[in-house]
């Protein structure tokens, strides 16, 4: 075996001839002058910023948020009959329906039964918008509010009486051409 | 004639004067400074399309407020491999000779104060220039402590980085200075800003001037030249280790550093107080006249900041003694052959 050759190693390096004077003055100056008119004008653009708590980005139409339960505007009775095909259709396993027949006595909704309990766990919820489509009754709609964050976990399980309600404040949506 | 005294002062005031003239532009310059660190924070967000601190006070200008509690009641802390009274020291060093060069800075001329001539400025000594880059020198002692003490290895790196990178450009900043000297005929810095009544000396020293701006980024370490700090690598260079307040005084000797070299470039190029096209405003302007051309260069600072990306430090070595090292000379000779004739 023959010995290292350390020389045997060494890689030719072509470099690009090197600018002249004027060039690299360019470089060094013009370059830079160009760096700092970009970074000027960002401050004439102004900040792109949006001040969340105050400002408040506003959401498409078809934004799929916090759901909405709807009542018949006429008559005042619940939408949902408590069929379960909601529950059926969600992929995370977030809405528990509890049915409860109605009665002369106590009618809550247009159906032959209704939903004694309807809890969504927000913590759960991928907001697919799967249970809107399942309906068939449209009962349940995705609304456009995204604040939705709380202490407890407890707090996040919104039940029928908090879908039905609507949101405290309510989300801006898109104008058109916004 | 021989003078026994080291520095020869050009002007005397009772002591109580001194005293008073001193403890007004300590306490000047430390309102500015925090002001100068939302300044810088606010500027910076505006060149990348953000607004900076808004939030505590109005405009967030009670920001530097809420960090200087913040970090006043943080547990004083120090690496066990740490060199205690040398880890100390160090930041009050850095510090200290940012202070003691603001002494320097003339804010005005001799204004008759209640019939009192006082000078708008700490001291007006006769080796003006040599005075600054004297405590450059000794401020160095303060990083190179600070790092090495630390007995990490991160600060250590960045001490070095530090040493090297003041040593290089400290010789290019105060050759491009010797320009300005010649043309002025004097070392006191009134007197050079008396010298430019004609004409400020950015127009026919305008290679010193750009020499003296890119050497002061490096001496004052800040970007594109912040390769002392290099947070991306070196995680915070020579304050890696510090914390609480030491690492106020680290922040506060940089931006002070800042603050007396935009002051000292406003006295060598801008005419110090002095304003163009004849205006001649009463004594009082004179102070603001000069902060508010200190204000232009700090915001030149951190638009410069905003904009250029850190060398690498081949680069920095590079350019600092092939290109600003021979421009300063030249310069120098230059001058030279024009003041000679």
């Amino acid at each position: 075996m023959t010995p290292y050759d350390p020389s045997a190693d060494v890689i030719e390096v072509i470099r690009s001839p090197g600018v002249g004077p004027v060039a690299s003055a360019y470089r060094t100056f013009g370059e830079t002058l160009r760096g700092l008119k970009t970074t000027f004008a960002r401050i004439i653009e102004g900040p792109s910023t949006i001040q969340y708590p105050e400002e408040k980005t506003p959401v498409y139409p078809r934004f799929r948020g916090r759901h909405k339960l709807h009542r018949f505007e006429d008559t005042g009775l619940e939408k949902c009959v408590g069929c379960s095909l909601c529950a059926a259709a969600c992929p995370a396993d977030c809405i528990r329906v509890v049915a409860a027949e109605n009665t002369p006595e106590n009618r809550v909704s247009a159906g032959e039964r209704y939903a004694a309990v309807y809890e969504i766990n927000m913590s759960r919820c991928i907001f697919c918008g799967y249970c809107e489509v399942a309906c068939p009754f449209d009962a349940i709609t995705m609304g456009h509010d995204y604040e939705l964050s709380d202490y407890t976990r407890s707090d996040l399980i919104f039940t029928k009486e908090m879908l039905l309600s609507e949101a405290i404040e309510r989300t801006p949506l898109r104008q058109e051409g916004e | 004639m021989i003078h026994v005294v080291v520095a020869n002062v050009n002007y005397y005031e009772a002591w109580w004067i001194q005293i008073v003239k001193a403890l007004v532009i300590f306490l000047v310059a430390f309102a500015i400074l925090p002001m100068l660190t939302v300044y810088e924070r606010k500027l910076l967000g505006r060149f990348q399309g953000r607004y900076g601190p808004n939030r505590v006070g109005p405009f967030g200008l009670l920001q530097p407020m809420a960090e200087i509690v913040k970090f006043a009641l943080k547990e004083p802390f120090r690496p066990t491999t740490s060199v205690g009274y040398l880890f100390r020291i160090a930041p009050a060093i850095a510090i200290l000779t940012a202070v003691g060069a603001l002494a320097l800075v003339p804010f005005g001329d001799v204004q008759k104060i209640f019939g009192t001539p006082v000078g708008l400025y700490g001291i007006d000594v006769s080796i003006g220039p040599l005075y600054v880059f004297a405590l450059a020198g000794i401020s160095f002692y303060g990083i190179m402590l600070g790092g090495w003490a630390s007995g990490s290895k991160y600060s250590f790196l960045g001490a070095m980085r530090g040493a090297a990178q003041l040593i290089s450009y400290e010789v290019s900043q105060g050759l491009s200075l010797v320009g300005v000297i010649m043309t002025a005929q004097t070392l006191s810095l009134t007197g050079i800003v008396h010298a430019q009544e004609g004409m400020w000396y950015i127009v026919p020293q305008f290679v010193g001037f750009l020499v003296f701006m890119t050497a002061s980024f490096a001496e004052t370490n800040r970007a594109p030249f912040d390769l002392v700090e290099a947070d991306a690598e070196l995680v915070g260079g020579y304050f890696t280790e510090y914390g609480g307040t030491p690492f106020v005084a680290y922040l506060f000797a940089e931006y002070m550093n800042m603050f007396v070299v935009s002051g000292i470039a406003v006295t060598m190029f801008l005419g110090g107080w002095l304003l163009p096209f004849g205006i001649d405003p009463p004594g009082w302007v004179d102070p603001i006249v000069v902060l508010v051309k200190m204000m232009l260069f700090v915001t030149f600072f951190i638009w410069i900041r905003a904009t250029l990306p850190r060398l690498r430090y081949d680069q920095l070595m590079s350019f600092g003694w092939k290109v600003l090292l021979p421009l300063a000379t030249l310069n120098i000779v230059v001058t030279a052959i024009f003041v000679a004739t």
